[in-house]
């Protein structure tokens, strides 16, 4: 049986992590593997802590079930860190990558221990440089790809690009925005 | 050629509806259902679909409707889940009893209270006996699947039933998976015409509906409308067929996995049959005689069949999504045991566990845990506690 790559984001009620995660299922699926993305719904209010969810892989999924021992662990807000136990059962191999100012070292005394790969990534001032408002979920996405190696980086690039096209089909303009985004979030993540 | 695509459980059954493209679809929202219509009134907006839409102003109504839709000869559809469904219930009993095909999808989510969004079974089952036929999901695929075989068990002239097609709010109705669709055109001529014999806007035959019947007629009604249940036991067989010769995809009353050897076997409904499927696999690697039978079919109950599949195994755990209250077990477990019982299948060890009430996550473990129980009773011969709770904190 092949690999299946567990993944788990917590972010905030209206902060997009949700659809972030539809968005790699998205992909992934263009890419031609099995996918499942999935929300844990809770009271859904804006600003509360939400998880959402993603399975990826070479063969079909049955497991119906959350995820509690993630490959990887995407985090879009860093205040989450100290109110929402995000490392619980992340496995060592794999890492946490968190939108966030501050240096992977900073962030790591934050983590509880953890000792796998620490990622941070400045979403934020990407998504105002290239987007010109606040939208994490984008370079977010890039992020993770780039860290998980989950698929083919080129064969993702060009999928998203397809997408937006798709999806921003009357608001063409904000397509090259969305790939700059992408790809800075993949050449400036920052790991230790 | 089927069509590979991605998307949600609910988004799955509206695209089933869009192909399917009824006279009516009467809805009023309620989570986790409400995408279902949302969607649906979306392709007549964008005039995908010719369908009448009516935006009631409650579930009674919404049911109402299709039954006054049905009843004058058109295909009537709607969705619901939990208190929807129960603020139908003497619409269902009407409908079923007044003999009118009507589909419904039921995203399945526990009944208040307490106030819970989130999924059992305790809405359907409710309805277990309110006279539709009750055909269970997997995921989001076997929720389209069984959306597109159930007008034709339903409008079957042998059975003239209404079908509701269940699956698991939030964990399939919101999650995106893969899923293969059928081309338009081959819906189209699958599902085919619906073309009633007896209907109210029949000039040439005028009929009355819903008359007074009293203790001359209602008896008799009744046991008509158990004949046609017991008629659609082989329907269903024969849609299942040749919707295999169209798709590939196999249906029947159950579904049996890794049971050819198995000695002990969970029987669950719905999403939770994909996560014992998983542990299946990893406890056969460990060299565990475990498998799964999954009911598709659960009105009517496939007795003979599911008593004649099950006499086989040692130990059987029958997992239920909602308690029956009665101090004893949940639906799907005495309808199991009297199945057995009645045909004379006393070999098996035969346990309950209530699981996943309101939501709370099923995970490997807790399956895990089941199948080792079920394994112990085999090797010392103990059942132990017969009604069990699984993974509740107490």
């Amino acid at each position: 049986m092949g690999k299946v790559v567990e993944i788990r984001w917590h972010g905030r009620g209206g902060q997009g992590a949700k659809t972030a995660s539809l968005l790699l299922a998205d992909v992934a699926f263009y890419t031609g593997k099995y996918i499942q993305g999935f929300p844990e719904y809770g009271p859904e209010r804006m600003g509360a802590p939400m998880t959402a969810y993603n399975r990826i892989s070479d063969e079909r999924l049955t497991i119906h079930s959350n995820i509690y021992e993630p490959d990887y662990v995407v985090v879009t807000d860093d205040t989450l860190l100290t109110s929402v136990d995000v490392t619980a059962g992340l496995k060592e191999d794999g890492a946490i990558i968190i939108n966030t100012t501050k240096s992977p070292e900073e962030i790591r005394p934050l983590l509880k221990g953890y000792k796998g790969k620490v990622c941070t990534v400045d979403a934020k001032t990407i998504s105002i440089e290239t987007l010109g408002r606040y939208f994490p979920n984008t370079p977010m996405l890039g992020a993770v790809v780039k860290v998980s190696q989950v698929m083919d980086e080129k064969e993702f690039l060009e999928h998203m690009e397809e997408s937006f096209r798709h999806k921003f089909a009357k608001k063409p303009e904000v397509i090259e925005g969305n790939m700059k985004a992408l790809k800075r979030a993949m050449q400036e993540v920052k790991e230790i | 050629m089927a069509i590979r695509e991605r998307m949600s459980g609910n988004e799955a059954v509206a695209f089933a509806m869009k192909q399917i493209n009824p006279d009516v679809v009467a809805a009023f929202p309620i989570t986790p259902s409400t995408e279902i219509p949302q969607y649906f009134s979306t392709y007549v907006s964008n005039g995908e679909v010719d369908t009448e839409f009516i935006a009631v102003e409650s579930e009674h109504s919404a049911m109402s409707a299709c039954i006054g839709a049905q009843a004058a000869g058109g295909r009537a559809m709607t969705a619901t889940s939990a208190n929807g469904l129960a603020l139908m219930w003497e619409c269902l009993y009407i409908a079923a009893c007044s003999r009118l095909p009507i589909v419904m999808a039921v995203v399945n989510r526990t009944m208040s209270g307490p106030l819970n969004i989130h999924n059992d079974h305790s809405d359907s089952m409710g309805a277990r006996d309110s006279g539709w036929i009750q055909l269970y999901s997997e995921n989001n695929q076997e929720a389209y699947d069984n959306m597109l075989m159930a007008h034709r068990i339903a409008e079957h002239p042998s059975v003239m039933l209404p079908v509701m097609v269940c699956q698991d709010g939030f964990i399939t109705s919101h999650a995106v998976e893969n899923i293969e669709l059928v081309e338009d055109d081959k819906v189209k001529a699958f599902v085919g015409e619906y073309n009633p014999v007896h209907y109210l806007l029949n000039r040439d035959n005028p009929i009355s509906m819903g008359p007074l019947d009293h203790f001359t007629h209602t008896f008799e009604h009744k046991r008509q409308q158990a004949q046609a249940m017991m008629n659609a036991k082989n329907v269903i067989l024969e849609v299942a067929r040749e919707f295999e010769k169209l798709t590939g995809r196999k249906y029947g009353f159950f579904e049996e996995y890794r049971t050819e050897d198995a000695e002990t076997v969970i029987v669950v409904l719905n999403s939770t049959a994909g996560t014992v499927k998983y542990v299946v696999d990893q406890m056969r690697k460990e060299g565990k005689k475990v498998g799964l039978i999954k009911p598709r079919v659960y009105r009517p109950f496939p007795v003979d069949e599911i008593a004649s599949a099950l006499s086989r195994f040692k130990a059987i755990a029958v997992m239920d999504k909602a308690d029956s209250f009665n101090a004893a077990g949940g639906p799907l477990f005495t309808d199991v045991t009297s199945a057995m019982y009645a045909k004379s299948v006393f070999g098996p060890k035969v346990i309950n566990y209530i699981y996943g009430l309101g939501g709370r996550d099923v995970r490997t473990d807790d399956i895990e845990l089941v199948f080792n129980n079920l394994l112990k009773i085999v090797e010392t011969g103990e059942v132990g506690s017969v009604y069990n709770y699984l993974g509740v904190r107490e």
